[in-house]
């Protein structure tokens, strides 16, 4: 069931708009739905975004020129090239500059009469309480799970709602969580997935608009909050698929054991989110394979001086689009069924992008019986860095 | 009774790459029981080695969290829809 938009923010103090500001938010204005009296909500609300990238870009855009008075926002990264695709905060001239810092440019530029703090840090067990106390809301556009169960149960200890989204590929995820009824975001996911569940590259990657679509309907059901307007997503997971272009909801509820927001809370206090999440969760990287490796150099001087060498491309044909080195290309994923068509009687260079696939592609082949077989170091970003600068990285 | 099962992104490659698939089943444990007999590498991604439903998986009957309901037990009619709603965090995952 709908739950109706409850707002967090007190009566707006008695304060009143310059004629700028009329003129700015004329189209609020003359919708009786935020009039004099949202417009002076949205003015004295407060809110913290956490992660200013591919989320967070829509949601400090609209905030910010919603009008939104104090917008805080918490990122700790770089702005780089491969960010512009979808965090459209950024121009080209941004790559190198601090994320949080380049956000709080371009937003106050968008609206000068509105206060953004860019706070260029990680958010912590340590900080996340200090930094959340000053602000009214709290909205989630991070990537990673540790940080979400941070935020979660930082909101949860002050009583602050949790603007949530969450995006995959062409999938995304939204609801509110931490509204004085709600369920939270440990309601939903007691527990973080295991590493076998979290996607690896062959499968990753994200359509540059789906956190455009996600962070938007952050940024509504923030301004919903904030107006006590409309039936928040609280109580709601909204479920969107891009590419069937649906949008599906489910009932989520609050769960009465549930160890932070349940009767019997057992959580009181923030925990090492790296160790809940990282002994079974995505941060606990697969220890590095031992294999005989080559590097891009070596490689080179034997091709150059004729030597007989197989070159094994375990990316996928997509990836080999990007870029190659003319190797012969097996996916990693269909290496155990295709074994029989590579020779092992022959000298074998495995590759992939960073080195790691293909080190469990050597690996594998050597519990197979392949004995002259390598791993090229580094990949492909190592042979564009070392060998073939016209070879594009990605 | 003939049920659609979805299945989430993270779980396509797991399962043909298909988005949902048709199964016969009286409760939402056989549902998932029959999908994984089909596409038997999804099996590791929802039940544990004794046969339990993984923790971290949720599963909806249209559009109700089978946790409050019988759970695997859940009786299930035809044109119901099960869905698999897994725990997605952003995109910061991929280092390879």
């Amino acid at each position: 069931m709908a739950t109706k938009t409850q707002s967090p923010i007190a009566n707006a103090p008695a304060t009143s708009l310059s004629n700028e500001e009329i003129l700015r938010y004329s189209r609020h204005l003359i919708m009786p739905e935020v009039g004099m009296e949202g417009q002076l909500k949205l003015k004295n609300a407060k809110v913290l975004l956490i992660g200013t990238g591919g989320l967070g870009a829509p949601l400090g855009l609209y905030l910010a020129a919603a009008g939104v008075g104090k917008l805080g926002l918490v990122d700790f990264d770089v702005v780089d090239f491969t960010n512009l695709q979808r965090q459209v905060t950024f121009g080209t001239s941004d790559v190198g500059k601090h994320k949080s810092a380049a956000a709080q440019a371009r937003l106050s530029n968008l609206n000068p009469d509105i206060e953004v703090l860019s706070f260029e840090t990680q958010l912590t067990s340590g900080n996340a309480l200090e930094l959340f106390k000053d602000f009214d809301i709290i909205v989630d556009g991070t990537d990673n799970f540790p940080t979400r169960y941070l935020v979660n149960d930082a909101c949860i200890l002050l009583g602050k709602p949790n603007v949530y989204g969450s995006i995959f590929r062409f999938e995304g995820q939204a609801t509110v969580f931490g509204t004085p009824d709600g369920p939270c975001y440990r309601c939903l996911y007691p527990e973080p997935p295991p590493p076998g569940l979290v996607p690896s590259c062959a499968e990753g990657g994200v359509l540059g608009v789906l956190p455009g679509i996600v962070g938007s309907i952050q940024a509504m059901e923030t301004i919903k909050l904030i107006l006590g307007a409309g039936d928040s997503l609280a109580g709601r997971l909204l479920l969107f698929d891009a590419l069937g272009m649906k949008f599906r909801e489910l009932k989520l509820r609050k769960n009465p054991d549930c160890p932070m927001c349940g009767k019997n809370r057992t959580i009181h206090q923030l925990i090492d989110y790296y160790e809940f999440c990282g002994v079974r969760g995505e941060e606990a990287p697969a220890p590095d394979l031992q294999v005989p490796e080559m590097t891009p150099r070596e490689l080179q001087s034997r091709l150059d001086r004729g030597d007989d060498l197989y070159i094994l491309d375990v990316r996928e044909p997509h990836e080999y689009q990007i870029c190659n080195i003319k190797g012969h290309l097996l996916p990693l994923g269909e290496l155990p069924r295709r074994v029989h068509e590579l020779d092992s009687s022959r000298e074998i260079v495995a590759h992939c992008r960073s080195g790691k696939r293909s080190a469990e592609a050597v690996d594998f082949l050597r519990k197979a019986g392949f004995r002259k077989i390598h791993n090229l170091k580094g990949g492909i970003l190592a042979w564009s860095d070392e060998v073939d600068p016209s070879v594009p990285k990605y | 009774m003939a049920v659609k099962v979805i299945i989430p992104t993270p779980l396509r490659v797991y399962a043909g790459k298909k988005d949902s698939a048709e199964v016969s089943a009286q409760t939402v444990g056989e549902a998932l029981g029959g999908l994984t007999t089909q596409y038997t590498e999804l099996r590791k991604h929802l039940f544990t080695e004794d046969g339990k439903l993984r923790s971290f998986v949720n599963v909806y009957l249209n559009d109700e969290d089978i946790r409050y309901m019988a759970k695997e037990a859940t009786p299930v009619k035809d044109g119901d829809v099960v869905s698999i709603v897994p725990s997605i965090a952003g995109g910061n995952h991929c280092g390879r």
